[in-house]
């Protein structure tokens, strides 16, 4: 079992969770971020264009079984990377091992559990 | 633009201004208590904007919330500036190209009028702004129709537009002295506050506008919940508030018939509120907080044509029959699958023709008394006057839809006026306006 970390821009959400269901991956946690990365974006306020430190992103959380983790990855590469080609701020994927897995409801443990 | 260069028309400009002043006082008395009530009303309806743009504003999703509250405020800066150049002319002047709106030169730019005192007894820069809210929170209500998909700019052009071809003759043909519905039947089409010119137009026009954009993405098979409840409750209650200008206001005086008015407004918005729950309790088993606020806005709209006419009892009936209809209406809508984002057809359209049409069987008997007297031959029935109701309501209906389709099929072909996929799920704030609503929900 894997646990898939992407942080992709906020724009990105709708397309990225529609892609997830058409694959078939309906399991999912998503919150909202901030944070550094090589992204720097200019906002206007009060007519002074300003860099603000911190970006808000979305971060989307998928617990998958092994036979998963291709299809899922690939699938957010597609939909949250922009304009075809990419564009620096679309994000970052992390894949970590994941020990264990538990169904509150049932109690039952491991790959049948995700 | 290229041949009336930017200082022909600053020229021209001063010109318009400079001839201002012609006019003197006549010799009408300021009645001090209606102009202070008039201003007040005049400040009440002004608040219904911000309040308008709460309710809108905290229905949608966090990304469109600052465009959907820019949606009324852009508003109350487009059609004041146009009502002050031309849309008071055109709507208070006399007929003109028969009747279809009126003009008086003296009315352009407000120029002519700087002195002068009305019959009412109040100063007619009082009654030009007083009724400039109304075209002001008018277009702002359509937006209701087609939230969280339309092209900022395309809406700025649209409201201006539409306030000149469809509010400025409708209101002209309603209320100006010489407008045709004024004079229907034996004392005129009933439109006391603007149940015809307000709310009708602006829910047939949001129908016919949700229509053409088509929906919005994902609707209706994913949830859009609202951002914040909180403030289109208090949206709601500004709204509540104000509709004392927009009704008591309406009355052009301080005296027996503002009190009518006043009164019959609490009544049907409290009834409409208290029936909405009730139905909501029984069909779905909650009383919901958004049910509240839309028996609350389906009772004040249904009692705007009529709250001039209407006892106590009759505004209660109304209440509840425009809470009846329109929760019927929303479930209707649910089935058919159109998406009027914040039913502004459902409340501010059904609702309004509710009121316009069944307020008559509710009339006092002193102003059904004083009809007949007016009236050819001595006799004026009901029924005669639910004919000139319904015509009026029917000339509103078919004007606005087939105005507002014109306007928006023509306007599209040169800016887009639905979002593109892109800028929907960016959400409006982000793409039309570059700021965020909620900074503060992030560490930033």
């Amino acid at each position: 079992m894997k646990l898939i970390t992407a942080i992709i821009r906020e724009v990105q959400l709708d397309k990225v969770r529609e892609a997830l269901i058409e694959a078939d991956i309906k399991r999912i946690t998503v919150s909202r971020v901030s944070g550094h990365g090589q992204q720097r974006i200019e906002e206007m306020y009060r007519g002074q264009i300003i860099i603000p430190d911190l970006i808000p992103k979305i971060r989307i959380e998928i617990g998958v079984n092994d036979a998963f983790v291709d299809i899922t990855v690939n699938t957010i590469l597609k939909a949250a990377r922009t304009d075809g080609e990419g564009n620096v701020g679309d994000g970052k994927i992390f894949i970590t091992p994941l020990e264990e897995c538990i169904r509150i409801r049932t109690g039952e443990r491991g790959g049948t559990a995700i | 633009m290229k041949i009336f260069g930017k200082r022909s028309l600053l020229i021209l400009f001063l010109l318009l201004i400079g001839s201002s002043g012609l006019f003197a006082a006549d010799n009408t008395h300021i009645d001090s208590g209606a102009t202070a009530w008039m201003l007040t009303s005049t400040a009440l309806v002004l608040l219904m904007i911000p309040g308008l743009a709460m309710f809108y504003g905290g229905l949608v999703r966090s990304k469109n919330v600052l465009g959907t509250i820019m949606h009324s405020f852009v508003a109350m800066g487009i059609i004041s500036v146009l009502w002050v150049v031309v849309g008071y002319s055109m709507s208070f002047g006399k007929n003109v190209l028969g009747g279809w709106f009126g003009w008086d030169s003296n009315y352009f730019f407000l120029k002519g009028i700087d002195t002068n005192i009305m019959d009412a007894g109040i100063p007619e820069y009082v009654f030009t702004m007083f009724q400039g809210k109304f075209a002001i929170i008018t277009p702002a209500l359509i937006a209701g129709a087609f939230a969280e998909r339309v092209n900022f700019k395309a809406y700025c052009f649209f409201i201006a537009i539409w306030s000149l071809l469809v509010y400025n003759p409708l209101c002209h043909w309603v209320w100006a002295s010489d407008g045709f519905l004024f004079h229907l039947g034996a004392k005129g089409a009933i439109d006391f506050a603007g149940g015809t010119v307000v709310h009708i137009s602006a829910g047939v026009s949001g129908l016919v506008a949700a229509l053409f954009l088509g929906a919005r993405r994902g609707y209706p098979y994913q949830v859009i919940r609202p951002n914040n409840m909180v403030i289109t409750m208090l949206g709601a209650g500004l709204l509540w508030v104000g509709w004392f200008g927009f009704n008591a206001g309406s009355s052009v005086s301080s005296g027996l018939s503002t009190a009518q008015a006043l009164t019959a407004t609490q009544v049907a918005a409290a009834s409409g509120a208290l029936f909405w729950i009730l139905i909501e309790s029984f069909h779905q088993g909650k009383a919901t907080a958004l049910g509240f606020a839309s028996g609350i806005l389906a009772g004040l709209v249904a009692v705007t044509p009529a709250a001039g006419v209407v006892q106590p009892y009759g505004a209660m009936i109304l209440g509840i029959l425009a809470s009846t209809i329109c929760y019927m209406g929303i479930q209707l809508k649910n089935k058919l699958g159109y998406d009027d984002s914040l039913d502004a057809f459902g409340i501010h359209g059904i609702g309004g023709i509710v009121g316009a049409l069944l307020l008559t069987f509710l009339i006092r008997p002193s102003w059904m008394h004083d009809a007949a007297a007016s009236a050819v031959g001595g006799k004026w029935t009901v029924w005669n006057q639910f004919g000139v109701q319904a015509l009026a309501v029917t000339i509103a209906i078919v004007y606005a839809a087939v105005m507002t389709f014109l306007i928006i099929f023509i306007l599209n072909k040169f800016i887009k006026f639905k979002s593109t996929e892109n800028d929907e799920m960016a959400g409006l704030d982000r793409s039309y306006h570059g700021e965020r609503g909620y900074g503060m929900l992030n560490p930033s």
